[in-house]
């Protein structure tokens, strides 16, 4: 029979759900010394991480969080079957020579900031599907390496503006296996490409809110289950501007958001912290994820969670083109069970 | 279904969520931001004035006069840029540290900086002109049209 | 020579006029939009001779924003076209800011040879 695991249109229910065994976080100085810094594993003391240049040391971040993820079930990288790992450099590139000094089977995959929930959903689906019973998955960004990548060389004198976002640096990595202890992602959906036609360079909030919207609809439409099922509905990076947009969306399709759905975006900083309208990167939702959220789940103190990570699949290139800038999201549900 | 234009309706849907994030999409503090690039901007011309008049007394004419000062600037400029301080200063003076010389110059030397690890050749060497170059040539091309004009005014 | 105050006020005003098209304007506008912008505005209004007036009044509070560089480059190419005709229109304007160039471009070299961006 095919797809028996498929539900509604969008969305995977897990037979056997897959186990979020063990996971780490390491990120920089800044998001140390945010609201939640006593929740990372390990805070860098600069941006540099020991390498000679930023690129280097956003690989070393990636390499060394799976490292630490695997060591916590006193695993080598050896032991896992596949790294699923992406970033928001061009080519993958800090996955792609992480995996290469690791040596796992690798696949790379690039869902901007969604990363964490694609890696996530797509390594749940490998188990539960049979075909392997231990992976990883993996993402990290870096706020220097995006900000060339991006936006300017980081010594000239640009003006931020209310809307703009701080890419975050860190790392997460998630140990996900068909058998052990911890809590288990029961369903997932993949979310589809929306484009609202925002093309503001400065503002990915705002791109990225419909796609948001649309994932968490449609994971609640294709299981239907109540909007208060939850503890917490949590997305990746929209910010506060981001944030509000969704929360007006949510409203219009019937969901109510408050009290219990936040953004990892709004969470990671403090308003001081002189971020303008919140963080952004693979690494926002990843360590948040693999930081407070997680262990607040181990406590008990939640038991439901979706993850909506979200990601604006902006290009430089395609936006001097006048392209808008299209976005996406993938909710991942992870109960304690 | 009844859906007459699936394009149509796409684009009026956009349109809609465009009004929305408007609405609840903060502006930036433009007052703030005028204050200081008037201030900002306002000083780097004092400090540059005073490096003029200084040169005109010691003697020099007044277009080695400006000219000289013009390259004290830069390299002020550059300084800054180098030492981590000028980005600092952009954050909050916008305008006001990007329209004087000195915001030519950061450009310059911020993107001869930022890909000195991607080589002295293609990193440094090209990149150099990322926004230097497009303000050169279009303030080439202006003058040369002038040019022409002038040529084609007084034959 | 122009008093300090009327460079602070040219100056601020100049780059007032760029700071309220940066926040007004979308977003898209960039720094190398802006300097662009200068430069061409600054290289025209010259050209019409509205700009020598201002630079009368503000000294280096007209000189130093990049219109005044568009003001150097053209009056450059126009004292050339006098002396040149035809060749001046080409060699004129880069003559006039050849220094201003240069010493940003070395300037810069240098600053990447010493500098390591610290972000």
């Amino acid at each position: 029979m095919p797809a028996k695991k498929k539900k509604g249109i969008q969305t995977v229910v897990f037979e056997n759900p897959p186990v979020l065994t063990s996971w780490a976080s390491i990120v920089g100085p800044k998001e140390g010394e945010g609201p939640w810094g006593g929740d990372f594993d390990w805070i860098l003391e600069d941006y540099m991480f020991g390498e000679d240049t930023w690129e280097k040391a956003e690989n070393k971040m990636l390499r060394e969080t799976v490292k630490l993820a695997l060591s916590k079930n006193n695993l080598e990288p050896d032991d896992a079957e596949i790294l699923l790992a992406g970033d928001l450099l061009n080519q993958v590139i800090s996955s792609n020579f992480a995996a290469r000094e690791l040596g796992m089977p690798f696949l790379g995959l690039y869902g901007a900031c969604s990363t964490v929930a694609e890696a996530l959903l797509t390594g749940a689906m490998l188990i539960d599907g049979g075909f392997c019973e231990r992976i990883v998955a993996a993402t990290c960004s870096h706020h220097h390496t995006a900000e060339r990548q991006f936006r300017f060389p980081t010594e000239q004198g640009t003006q931020p503006t209310p809307s703009t976002q701080w890419t975050v640096t860190g790392a997460g990595a998630i140990v996900l296996e068909f058998l052990g202890v911890g809590p288990r992602i029961t369903s997932a959906t993949i979310g589809r490409v929306i484009d609202m036609k925002q093309n503001d360079m400065t503002d990915m909030g705002s791109a990225m809110a419909p796609a948001a919207a649309d994932t968490i609809k449609a994971h609640f439409h294709d299981l239907d289950i109540p909007s208060d099922y939850y503890d917490l509905v949590v997305t990746g990076d929209l910010a506060k501007v981001g944030m509000a947009i969704l929360e007006r969306l949510l409203v219009r399709e019937g969901l109510t958001p408050k009290p219990n759905y936040s953004d990892c975006g709004v969470l990671i900083f403090d308003e001081s912290q002189g971020v303008n309208s919140g963080g952004s990167g693979c690494g926002c939702a990843a360590c948040m994820l693999c930081g407070p959220l997680l262990k607040k789940m181990v406590k008990g103190e939640i038991n439901k969670l979706l993850l909506v990570a979200t990601g604006a699949l902006m290009s430089p290139t395609a936006s001097y083109q006048g392209e808008t800038i299209p976005g996406i999201a993938h909710a991942v549900a992870i109960e304690n069970y | 279904m009844g859906m007459p234009n699936p394009d149509k309706l796409k684009k009026v849907e956009a349109e809609e969520y465009d009004t929305l994030v408007q609405q609840l999409k903060p502006k930036p503090a433009i007052f703030k931001n005028c204050v200081w690039a008037f201030t900002v901007g306002g000083l780097i011309c004092v400090i540059a004035q005073l490096i003029t008049n200084y040169l005109l007394v010691s003697g020099m004419s007044g277009t080695d006069a400006s000219a000289f000062t013009s390259v004290i600037m830069i390299f002020l400029a550059a300084f800054f840029t180098g030492i981590g301080i000028y980005d600092e200063l952009g954050k909050r003076a916008g305008a006001g540290s990007i329209v004087p010389i000195t915001g030519f110059a950061n450009a310059i030397v911020a993107s001869a900086m930022e890909f000195k690890r991607e080589g002295y050749i293609f990193g440094v060497g090209a990149r150099i002109f990322t926004v230097a170059g497009p303000t050169l040539v279009f303030g080439f091309a202006v003058s040369v049209l002038i040019g022409l004009i002038k040529v084609f005014i007084t034959s | 020579m122009v008093p300090l105050y009327m460079a602070f006020l040219v100056g601020g005003a100049l780059c007032l006029i760029g700071q309220i098209i940066m926040d007004v304007t979308k977003p898209t506008i960039t720094p190398g939009h802006i300097l662009v912008g200068y430069i061409s505005c600054g290289a025209i209004l010259s050209g019409l001779g509205l700009y020598q007036p201002l630079v009368n009044i503000g000294g280096a509070g007209a000189t130093i924003p990049l219109s005044g560089f568009g003001h150097l480059l053209a009056q450059g190419t126009i004292k050339a076209v006098e002396q040149k005709g035809l060749l001046g229109a080409l060699s004129g304007g880069v003559e006039a800011a050849a220094a201003g160039i240069t010493a940003a471009i070395v300037f810069g070299y240098v600053a990447a040879v010493l500098f390591d961006p610290k972000g």
